[in-house]
């Protein structure tokens, strides 16, 4: 609201671009915190939504005031003649903010800042470093990084050279309880006996800001073989004999070249029509698929039970730390916190382990025509491992399946800035903030699409997931990998109609309410004859809807495209769900697949 | 009574485990005739603890020192562990067991002693009577007709007292059609399809022999069926066996239809899995599912596994074609296979799952399996003689009813909002079919069942399961009536392994159980608020 200088401007001509005898309207011009509004003599209305504002143009002074031309997005062109200057340029200004703001804030949503005091940072053991504030440690870590308070400059700088792109220990999240902490780092540079002093007091550091326990578990998210390989390198992992107060443990989490074309050969069985039973399950088999979900997953669980059960701090890494480590701290917090579990914490989690530590989001994703080795569903299995736990846990999560298929969407779309480059710096190289949309603010405006019908949200913060790795826990995602295969059912899901009539309910309720105090007025006012009559007329209208909602049939279900005004069948989500709205309304299955069956019967 | 003779010891201290996620109890044991139970005490809080002896499926003891251990394996997929105290104790309690748990004899067993509160002896067992269907389907097409021909069980003994055929045949023909189908299961009249006007119809084979032996009433009532259904219907014969297991089926007085002898009819072969090789993925599967150290390699690619999934794609797929072709293609369908009582009987029950509206509602369902099922003669008492953990070579026993059970699940599945009742139905009619305290799946047909007086000793299955408190396990709080036929999806993508059976007492009780009572009180709340305002708005008047 600051933005806006003057509210109301009199006198204003409005110009019609084509008159030939430039035939104008004369009224007031009102700027409120959403449209420019003009009226004119004949009480007409001219709404301008702030969105719509493409450009706004000041044009030279003439004799009659000052021009103001509005292009909008819609194609509208308005030509204002404002009598004074000076409220000509309060407009121009006022509406140049305010066209902007719109993105700005959107981009404010999440502050990460606010994500660690939430946490509880920092406090007597954390602190902020100011180390890495114009990325000269490591290009891509965010500025802002949290360290142990003991842990002096010069130890983070020696640190920092001793590990893989710079990429030194730091804090991904304090558990505030326990007072223990998840770090995330890359490999040592440790070879076959290479040492840093440093390192080892940074370490040191991490494990002696955790008051209840000295030990510290070092995972090393890759399989042994791996992480040997690269000691040959020059790189490596940690020698437990020169680190005081550790544990080393391997986890056994593939690389991403693995991780690829296991998708591909998931894709290449799932695709197969008319497979027999052990093809498909053999095909399942050898792609691995589920059992690199499952490793994941049990590189989690190990993490938080550290974290729970002895009250250590962890510190994670894989190679470079930012797949595999972004995979093991995010779904370990996941489990930990219930306040990730909440679609803004999911949001915010995304957010801090995997956009602001530097996944290489352009790259996985394929975004540019970049080199084909450096693309992997790391992200997606991600995705895939909080599907997992959706599924055992349904009471457990704010949001449901469809929110993940719509983040799995836009990290490839590419209509919005949050996944764009690889890292913090590239992002503000290119200037995002300020040429792109936030996803999330989108989101939350669809939020009721989003929202799992049975969340109860009365758990305590800290209520840990305690998920089961049995492997038939593990199920084939038939939802992300089938979602466009309509033939395939089911078709409807449970939960959107659960949400639906959740919402009927609210409008019931609603509708009650409206009812009551219909009667009451009427009571108050009329004479009982009349009023018998009267009723009548006025219940009439409601019962319709009343009776239309109750067999849930009507298109009341799912408010489907109607604030947005995206270009038809640019956004495939939004088709998929009004997909669902048609399958409410009638259940049969008008395109099973005809071609079972038929040929045999007819030969 | 004679069961006092099998029970060795009375009683004794024991522990009972009941899986991972229950506590154990501990108490004094004691085996009747019937029950097996655990008493805790009168001290202890919880209720006294009791198992149908008869639910028992097989039973492993094992003694060390002064004490023993008992495993009972039971028919519903459980798995139970008593420690004993004293070696003598065990070893009659064990036996005990084991003598009682497989008692042949029909009169003797548990429904015939069963007289639960609130119910009536006779009550229910005249809620699905399938001679209201057909004499409706013979009211409403005049080309249908009930018949007493087996009023006496004389012309076949797996088929009930009254059978539905075509008005055209009269009772002599019946008589000679019958001998020239096997067990005397001469075609009648499964489902009829009012919209298209066709039938779908079971039998069992015809006895044609190596020498090719024709009937020429067998022929003129299968022409009198396409007569009836209308002008110029085709018609199809769906043999649940492949084409050349029909064929040598002659060598043994089997045989099939041949084409010359039946103008109209066309002969289409899907093989399904039966008997022995069914029973045998069964167990596989449920042995598979025990074991929870296995790798998440060895899980996906368990032949098993894969095995029974394959013969859930199968039974389905038959259904739909069978289905296909009266609901699509306006034909009529006869189903057959060797005895016609049981792949016969899966694919017909789910060919109307899959077309008839009215049978997806809880009264329905319990309908057809009344009619498709139990009076259609399915042999339940050979079939469910075991389950998955017996060690005794199996005879006669296969899980077809289990098969159907499952596909129905499936069908569910796909289908959330469609099926009135929910998977606590199945899983009961599972648990009921196996071992039960009601006499709905007792005998093998309907004749037994009257020679034992079953009708009238025994309390019906129906009347248990269609009592209030029980609605809400049962029901499915989604249901939206449809109106439409519910075509499945047979690719593997989409089927699944019934967890909520296979692996009921195997994980930790569900999440998604509680999830279920959540959605009950979404659905319940609306049910009450949709009243309401109805009722505020008629106050004023008042």
């Amino acid at each position: 609201m600051e933005h806006i200088r003057t509210t109301k401007v009199e006198q204003v001509k409005l110009l019609d671009r084509f008159s030939t005898s430039n035939k104008s309207l004369t009224g007031t011009l009102y700027l409120t915190a959403t449209h420019l509004l003009f009226i004119d003599s004949h009480q007409k209305e001219t709404w301008i939504l702030h969105h719509h504002i493409a450009l706004v143009e000041k044009l030279a002074l003439t004799t009659s005031g000052c021009p103001l031309v509005i292009q909008c997005k819609n194609f509208r062109i308005v030509h204002f003649i404002v009598p004074r200057e000076r409220d000509c340029h309060d407009i121009y200004n006022s509406l140049l903010q305010l066209s902007k703001q719109e993105r700005l804030q959107g981009w404010q949503l999440i502050d990460l800042a606010e994500e660690y005091k939430r946490m509880g940072v920092p406090n007597s053991n954390w602190q902020l470093s100011d180390a890495n504030r114009e990325y000269k440690i490591c290009e891509t870590y965010p500025r802002e990084l949290y360290v142990p308070r003991i842990a002096s400059k010069p130890i983070i700088v020696g640190s920092s050279k001793f590990r893989s792109k710079g990429r030194f220990p730091v804090l991904s999240y304090y558990h505030q309880n326990k007072e223990a902490a998840i770090c995330r780092c890359s490999q040592p540079l440790s070879g076959f006996s290479a040492r840093c002093l440093e390192d080892e007091h940074l370490l040191q550091a991490i494990s002696k800001a955790n008051p209840v326990n000295r030990y510290m578990y070092v995972m090393d998210t890759r399989p042994k073989l791996n992480a040997m390989a690269n000691r040959a390198a020059g790189k490596g992992y940690e020698n437990e004999d020169n680190y005081s107060n550790i544990r080393f443990q391997f986890v056994g989490i593939e690389n991403i070249h693995v991780m690829r074309s296991s998708l591909q050969k998931l894709l290449e069985v799932n695709g197969t029509k008319g497979l027999s039973v052990s093809d498909f399950y053999s095909g399942l088999e050898s792609s691995g698929w589920l059992r690199h979900i499952k490793a994941v997953m049990d590189a989690a669980i190990f993490l938080a039970k550290a974290i729970m059960v002895e009250n250590a701090s962890v510190l994670v890494h894989c190679s470079d730390g930012w797949d595999r480590t972004s995979q093991v701290c995010s779904l370990g917090s996941l489990l930990l916190d219930s306040y990730y579990r909440t679609i803004k914490g999911f949001m915010v989690l995304i957010e801090k382990d995997w956009i602001s530590f530097g996944h290489k989001f352009s790259e996985r994703c394929g975004h540019l025509d970049g080199d084909p080795k450096e693309v992997s569903p790391v992200f997606t299995q991600f995705l895939e491992c909080v599907w997992h736990l959706t599924e055992q846990f349904p009471q457990d999560f704010e949001f449901n399946e469809a929110f993940l298929l719509q983040i799995h969407e836009h990290i490839h779309s590419c209509q919005f800035g949050n996944f764009l480059g690889n890292c913090q710096k590239e992002r503000e190289e290119l200037k995002l903030k300020e040429k792109t949309y936030s996803l999330w603010p989108f989101l939350l405006d669809d939020q009721k699409k989003y929202l799992n019908p049975l969340y109860s949200s009365k758990s305590p913060k800290f209520a840990v997931l305690e998920p089961n790795t049995v492997s038939f826990s593990f199920k084939f995602w038939r939802n992300m990998y089938h979602q466009f295969d309509r033939t395939l059912h089911p078709r409807q899901s449970v939960f959107n109609i659960i949400m639906n009539m959740n919402e009927q309910n609210k409008q019931l309720e609603k509708d009650i309410k409206d009812l009551e105090s219909k009667i009451k007025q009427r009571k108050n006012k009329q004479t009982d004859e009349i009023l018998t009559k009267e009723l009548l007329h006025s219940v009439h209208p409601e019962s319709p809807t009343l009776k239309t909602s109750l067999c849930f049939k009507e298109q009341t279900l799912l408010p489907v495209n109607h604030a947005l005004r995206t270009i038809e069948g640019s956004n495939p989500a939004d088709n998929r769900y009004s997909e669902y709205a048609e399958e409410f309304s009638k259940s049969e299955p008008g395109v099973v697949s005809l071609e079972y069956g038929v040929a045999r019967m007819t030969c | 009574m004679e069961f006092s003779e099998l029970i060795r010891t009375g009683r004794a201290q024991a522990k009972l485990l009941r899986g991972p996620e229950a506590p154990p109890l501990r108490g004094t044991l004691c085996v009747t005739g019937h029950h097996l139970l655990l008493s805790p005490g009168p001290q202890a809080t919880s209720d006294l603890w009791l198992l149908l002896l008869r639910r028992v499926d097989s039973i492993q003891k094992r003694v060390s020192g002064d004490s023993g251990t008992i495993t009972l394996r039971c028919k519903d997929l459980r798995v139970l562990q008593l420690d004993i105290e004293g070696v003598e104790a065990t070893l009659d309690i064990a036996r005990s067991i084991e003598a009682l748990s497989s008692l042949e004899s029909v009169i003797t067993s548990f429904p015939f002693f069963y007289r639960p509160k609130g119910l009536r002896l006779g009550d229910a067992w005249h809620f699905h009577p399938p001679e209201r269907y057909y004499k409706r389907v013979a009211r409403e097409t005049n080309a249908w007709r009930l018949s007493e021909v087996n009023g006496d069980f004389s012309l076949c003994p797996s088929y009930p007292r009254a059978v539905i055929v075509p008005r055209a045949v009269d009772d002599d023909a019946l008589a000679r059609c019958a001998r020239f189908r096997q067990g005397g299961r001469f075609p009648v009249l499964s489902y009829h399809h009012a919209p298209s006007g066709t039938v779908l119809l079971r039998s069992s084979q015809p006895l044609t022999g190596p020498q090719k032996r024709r009937c020429a009433e067998d022929e003129e009532l299968l022409r009198a069926v396409l007569a009836g259904a209308r002008p110029g219907a085709r018609g199809f014969v769906l043999d649940t066996r492949s084409a050349q297991a029909a064929k040598q089926a002659r060598v043994t007085g089997g045989g099939t239809e041949a084409k010359a002898a039946y103008p109209g009819w066309k002969r289409l072969h899907r093989p399904l899995e039966r008997g022995w090789p069914l029973q045998e993925s069964f167990v596989r599967l449920v042995e598979a599912c025990g074991d929870l150290e296995q790798s998440m390699d060895r899980w996906l690619s368990q032949p098993e596994a894969c095995h029974w999934l394959a013969h859930v794609k199968e039974a389905l797929s038959t259904a739909y074609l069978a289905a296909q072709g009266v609901g699509r293609e306006g034909a009529c369908v006869l189903v057959h296979g060797a005895e016609g009582t049981d792949s016969t009987l899966l694919v017909t029950s789910l060919a109307q799952l899959i077309l008839d509206p009215s049978s997806r509602t809880i009264a329905g369902f319990q309908e057809l399996v009344e009619r498709e099922w139990i009076q259609a003669g399915h042999p339940f008492q050979l079939r469910c003689a075991h389950s998955a953990f017996s060690h005794a070579r199996p005879k006669h026993e296969a899980p077809t009813f289990l098969l159907f059970l499952d596909c129905v699940w499936q069908l569910g599945r796909q289908f959330p909002q469609s099926l009135e009742f929910g998977e606590g139905l199945l899983l009961a009619l599972f648990e009921h079919a196996y071992a039960s305290p009601f006499g709905t799946f007792l005998c093998s047909s309907e004749k037994e069942r009257c020679l034992c007086e079953v009708r009238t000793r025994t309390h019906s299955l129906w009347s248990g399961l269609n009592q209030p408190k029980e609605q809400r396990k049962l029901r499915n709080p989604l249901y939206v009536p449809n109106p439409l036929a519910i075509w499945p999806s047979v690719e593997l993508q989409t089927l699944r392994l019934w967890q909520g059976l296979f692996l009921r007492w195997i994980r930790p009780p569900e999440p998604s159980e509680v999830a279920w009572e959540k959605v009950w009180q979404i659905v319940t709340d609306k049910k009450t608020e949709g009243c309401e305002p109805t009722v505020s708005a008629s106050e004023p008047q008042l």
